[in-house]
């Protein structure tokens, strides 16, 4: 791939920006990483993306995109057509939550436009004719749920959406009617992967009425103890309801999540430091690093931040590398195409200086005998 | 002699032949031994007959092979075992007998409490009283009560103004 390929790449602004999942307006707390509230909504008259005609598809999108680039919070934002990027630039995008896999996958009459600060996308043409996601790092219900309904009641008042008294917002799967809503949860918990009690987990949530998946949600893997809590219902129970529900939920988790960490530090503390201590010496001397690996040495360097081995200013820069160690985001860095070994030794060489001055572990901290 | 036709729903050659009248459309079905009783149903796409004729909605109709399609788009439950996605927003509607069990199944209730579109309700509600308007009116051109069809095409037309302004779009 020559070099000038990637000096046209259109989603340069969205990397060099600052965004709220690299560097978020707030110092980054503890289990919880980012809170995401998605809505589904379609438009009255069309099929729905998956059942439509081409030309219906392009359409809707160019309707869609006019009026969502009109919007006061997407101003100066990114509009990006799907069919115009490359599968790096999709895969980029995928990395940092801005796009689905199921979006990246369509071809022409899709598209997406994102908000300067990343906080913000507006997918087109995905499952369904729109998906308004909000995110943010940390703890947010409250105000993602306040930003998001405000940017739905602006898209109302534009675009005729489909919806039904009795039913809600009618979605192409019935499993979003009603809300359209998925309110989720980025949690950290490696606590309860070294326990072995994340099934026991999985199976509680979902007695709830919640699912939890890996990073990139369904089928994605849980590298890096990191999992996506989200309520499945979206029928029959207000969003408030919904999110408070939610919220009920991942407190339980994060409470048992900080009962596996102290019983691994009262119980077992010399596996805990030797975990932590391998890490990050790897982190700070490996030559060749898989993205799985980095995410679970980039996981215990956050664990030992918690635990006070590291000063809690560490916390935002492993966010961020979970984030720039993804097989995208090293391949766009290296401005070059490299296989998949060249990209574990690129990771490793951009762990290593990012980790090079990082303190040292105070191992006082666990109180071990 | 002819082969005879494959179950329907697993392909194992068929012993049961059902044939099903619905809308003066004939509808034939072959099973094998074990389906009909596996599923619980007398019809493989997941209706019942009871159902289909206490659908008495005629936004949907049934397709030329007597299958239950969206009047809107065409989409169809077979579509859906295929797909996993409803083909329009008209599908709820037209195929409300199929998609009701499982909204039931799926979810903690069967109706939205959720936020509501209010420029967009006002909108429905304005269209609705529109047409009950328009059946009054045409009963009252019909029973040839030309004063009430005065005061009816008068309400009628007050309406439609405030469609206009109300900057609706109907594309």
């Amino acid at each position: 791939m020559p070099r000038t390929f990637y000096a046209n790449m259109q989603i340069q602004p969205l990397i060099d920006g600052r965004s709220e999942l690299t560097h978020a307006a707030e110092p980054p707390q503890e289990v919880i990483i980012s809170t995401r509230v998605r809505l589904a909504r379609n438009l009255q008259g069309h099929a729905f993306p998956g059942w439509a005609k081409a030309a219906q598809r392009r359409a809707v999108l160019s309707e869609c995109e006019e009026t969502i680039a009109g919007l006061a919070q997407m101003q100066k934002g990114a509009v990006l057509e799907i069919e115009n990027l490359s599968d790096l630039e999709k895969q980029v995008l995928v990395e940092r939550h801005l796009i689905s896999r199921e979006l990246s996958a369509h071809g022409a009459g899709s598209g997406v436009v994102v908000s300067p600060d990343q906080s913000t996308s507006i997918m087109i043409n995905e499952e369904d004719h729109l998906r308004i996601q909000v995110l943010r790092s940390g703890y947010h219900f409250n105000d993602i749920w306040n930003a998001i309904d405000a940017i739905d009641s602006s898209l109302e008042s534009s675009l005729n959406y489909a919806f039904s008294e009795n039913l809600g917002y009618l979605t192409a799967c019935p499993t979003n009617v009603g809300t359209g809503l998925r309110a989720s949860v980025m949690m950290h918990l490696p606590g309860l992967v070294l326990a072995n009690q994340m099934e026991k987990v999985v199976r509680a949530v979902n007695q709830l009425g919640m699912v939890v998946r890996g990073l990139f949600g369904e089928g994605s893997d849980a590298s890096g103890s990191l999992f996506q809590i989200s309520n499945q219902q979206t029928l029959g129970e207000s969003e408030q309801d919904i999110i408070r529900r939610l919220g009920i939920v991942i407190e339980t988790i994060k409470e048992q999540e900080i009962n596996a960490r102290l019983r691994l530090i009262e119980n077992e503390p010399e596996k805990l430091a030797d975990k932590i201590g391998r890490a990050y010496g790897i982190l700070q001397h490996g030559h060749v690093l898989s993205s799985s690996e980095a995410m679970n040495f980039l996981s215990l360097i956050r664990l030992a931040v918690d635990c006070g081995l590291l000063p809690v200013e560490q916390r935002a820069q492993v966010d961020r590398l979970f984030l720039e160690c993804q097989p995208g985001h090293i391949q766009f860095a290296a401005k070059e195409n490299i296989d998949s070994d060249g990209r574990d030794t690129a990771r490793a060489r951009m762990l290593r200086k990012e980790t090079g001055d990082m303190p040292s572990l105070n191992f006082d901290k666990l109180a071990f005998s | 002699m002819a082969k005879p036709p494959d179950c329907s729903h697993c392909q194992k050659p068929a012993t049961i032949h059902l044939t099903q009248i619905i809308n003066n459309q004939i509808k034939k079905l072959d099973f094998c031994e074990n389906c009909p009783h596996q599923k619980g149903v007398t019809d493989p796409t997941g209706f019942s007959l009871a159902q289909l004729l206490a659908q008495n909605d005629l936004s949907a109709s049934t397709g030329a092979d007597g299958s239950l399609t969206c009047s809107a788009c065409g989409f169809s439950p077979s579509d859906f075992k295929r797909l996993g996605r409803l083909g329009c927003p008209e599908c709820y509607e037209s195929l409300g007998d199929f998609i009701s069990p499982m909204l039931e199944k799926m979810h903690r209730g069967t109706h939205h409490t959720g936020k509501c579109p209010d420029e967009l309700l006002a909108r429905i509600q304005i269209t609705r009283r529109i047409e009950a308007i328009e059946k009054a009116l045409r009963e009252a051109i019909e029973e040839e009560a030309y004063e009430e069809a005065a005061r009816l095409r008068d309400e009628l037309k007050a309406l439609q103004n405030t469609q206009v302004s109300g900057n609706v779009n109907y594309g």
